[in-house]
């Protein structure tokens, strides 16, 4: 644990708790809960941390090996006999290796099977871009009956892991690999396609999902200071998106931001702009990689590299802000 | 409605039950103006032994968790599933007409949300081992003794998929489940030899830990000799290798690799019609 803790480190905030670990302990306590639940990995249970439910529930633990296309199929054959499954391994494979799978077995057919994927995003860290899922909400939020889920912190992971079990259909859900901040208040109560407003702000307000959330909130904290009136959505569910909100923050205020350990094509910045383009035409500004791969380097010095902290945030809404003043002057 | 045993072993029965479902297969087909003749007349003979004398399920409630299970993981093979369904009672004959038309539950390739008694959407291959296995493992858990049967096409087994759940099942031990090839030599480029070999495919199955069972296709008695044999081996799956042919049952489909995807013209489906014996 403690080496586990030094190695990653995007903050170094005493709640900081990877998502995959409240996973690990999530499925424990469901499983004790109610016996349907079974559990699917690739060979990466030590780090998806469903290797926990597997010591506890060894006979409703399946090792499918290196095999993720087969994990798939084998976890809708569970669903389709009245189980409840939860097919984990890295987000890349998941979602890309048996990107198929899931839409022609899964969510084709409708089946009542979780996915629950960790190491999205560049947080990754030290293995580079081949295990580094930049493109993974993409590929799932374009699957019909498919509902795509990112939780901020560790708190939010439980909360969406027990709301997911208590929901049928497929489910797609991102966790990361590198501890996060404690971000969502005590009394927060998870809901899917519910989004979280920390504020509202008139001048500017950050959609941001995953660990972009308490980047955001720094952003936000910093750009207020400076009389940069800044409101931060935790927008946990990307699908189905949560128009209400976003709607109503994109009304208050000149400048949407969406902040994401994604590409910037495709996941939420691509959703959010889908949607407000059609509905509220507003400036959107969407904070993710830029159409690359991500690359080996420590977590910390990866969001840095490519322009993901708080003060990227801060100085590329300042730089759009300006310019759109500019344009409204013309 | 329960099917089982009630024609057991009446193999003159099951032998004219497959004609019909050949006869059903070429007209909706014909209708249908499009779709996969040659691999749904091959597999005719084991589906029928499959429905109509090996498996327990009940027409009127398809959910009924003690049923066998049959997965089409050669999912083109649409038509042969729907006329078996059918005539095993699952919904009304006169629908088979509709078959890959706008609105009809009979889409191209098999779709579980519409249609009952499809167990899983198919159609992409190298899928259905998978679901199989999950299945089997499902039943395993609940101490249900339904058997899981999976129909490949040859062709089929060229998908990589294919191999990492002949793994899985070996692996997990799963002798309630029963594997069929069916091995009729063509696929849509032509010779499956010619396109990719798969041979020698008895070894490769039983060096995946398989107990493989080699038969004619299309001899009724043999079909349901191999899928009681495979009830009795305990510890691992059975592969049934079943040599058939392609467009079976219809002369002049025979071994034509160009009907793998094409449906019969109205006067192709005349002459085969009266090849068989049967007014149209």
């Amino acid at each position: 644990m403690a080496k586990e803790i030094q190695n990653t480190g995007i903050k170094t905030n005493t709640n900081a708790i990877a998502t995959r670990d409240a996973y690990g302990e999530a499925l424990l306590e469901l499983g004790k809960k109610r016996k349907d639940i079974v559990v699917l990995d690739a060979d990466l249970s030590g780090s998806t941390k469903t290797g926990k439910f597997a010591k506890a529930f060894p006979d409703r633990f399946f090792n499918i090996g290196i095999a993720e296309q087969d994990m798939i199929g084998t976890a809708a054959g569970l669903a389709l006999s009245g189980k409840l499954p939860f097919a984990s391994t890295f987000a890349v494979f998941e979602t890309g290796r048996a990107w198929e799978q899931v839409r022609q077995t899964i969510c084709y057919s409708n089946l009542n099977v979780k996915l629950v994927a960790t190491h999205g995003g560049i947080s990754v860290g030290e293995d580079g871009a081949s295990h580094q899922a930049t493109e993974d909400i993409a590929l799932m939020r374009v699957l019909p009956n498919m509902t795509v889920i990112v939780p901020a912190d560790a708190f939010e992971t439980r909360l969406v892991i027990h709301a997911i079990a208590d929901y049928c259909g497929p489910v797609y859900v991102r966790l990361g690999r590198s501890n996060v901040p404690a971000v969502m208040p005590g009394d927060y109560k998870f809901s899917i396609g519910k989004g979280y407003t920390f504020s509202t702000g008139k001048d500017v307000n950050i959609v941001a999902m995953g660990i972009m959330v308490s980047i955001a909130l720094e952003a936000a904290r910093i750009l207020t200071m400076e009389g940069i009136q800044t409101g931060v959505i935790n927008m946990s569910t990307v699908k189905p998106l949560d128009t209400k909100t976003l709607l109503r923050v994109a009304k208050a205020c000149g400048l949407v931001v969406t902040a994401e350990e994604h590409s910037i094509v495709g996941g939420l910045g691509g959703a959010v702009s889908e949607f407000l383009s059609e509905t509220h035409p507003v400036h959107v500004l969407r904070i993710g990689l830029k159409d690359a791969f991500g690359c080996s380097g420590r977590p910390e010095e990866l969001m840095k590299h490519y322009g993901l902290t708080a003060e990227d945030i801060v100085r590329t809404v300042k730089e759009t802000l300006k310019q759109l003043r500019v344009t409204s002057h013309k | 409605m329960l099917t089982q045993g009630t024609k057991k072993r009446d193999i003159p029965f099951l032998k004219k039950q497959a004609k019909l479902v050949r006869v059903e297969i070429l007209k909706m087909l014909t209708l249908a103006g499009s779709g996969h003749t040659g691999g749904s007349l091959s597999a005719a003979d084991i589906v029928t032994a499959l429905y109509f004398s090996k498996m327990r399920y009940k027409p009127d409630d398809p959910g009924w968790k003690e049923r066998d299970r049959f997965i089409l993981s050669k999912g083109h093979a649409a038509p042969l599933l729907y006329a078996v369904l059918a005539m095993a009672g699952y919904f009304d004959r006169s629908v088979l007409k509709t078959l890959r038309k706008l609105g009809s539950p009979l889409q191209g390739h098999p779709c579980s949300r519409v249609l009952p008694g499809v167990e899983i959407s198919t159609g992409s291959l190298g899928q259905g081992l998978s679901v199989s296995n999950g299945i089997a493992i499902g039943l395993k858990m609940d101490n249900l003794s339904s058997r899981v049967y999976c129909l490949l096409g040859d062709g089929e087994t060229q998908e990589g998929q294919v191999w990492e759940a002949a793994m899985t099942a070996a692996h997990y031990k799963l002798d309630n489940l029963c594997a069929i090839v069916d091995l009729n030599g063509l696929q849509i480029d032509g010779p499956v030899s010619k396109v990719k070999a798969i041979e020698p495919v008895a070894s490769k199955w039983s060096a995946f830990g398989w107990n493989v069972i080699d038969i004619d296709g299309h001899d009724i008695k043999e079909i349901l000799e191999a899928l009681d044999e495979a009830e009795t081996v305990k510890g691992r799956p059975s592969l049934i290798l079943a040599h058939t042919i392609k467009g079976k049952g219809v002369s002049f489909f025979e071994g034509k690799v160009e009907y793998h995807g094409i449906s019969p013209t109205p006067e192709e489906l005349k002459k085969a019609l009266e090849e068989m014996g049967v007014h149209g």
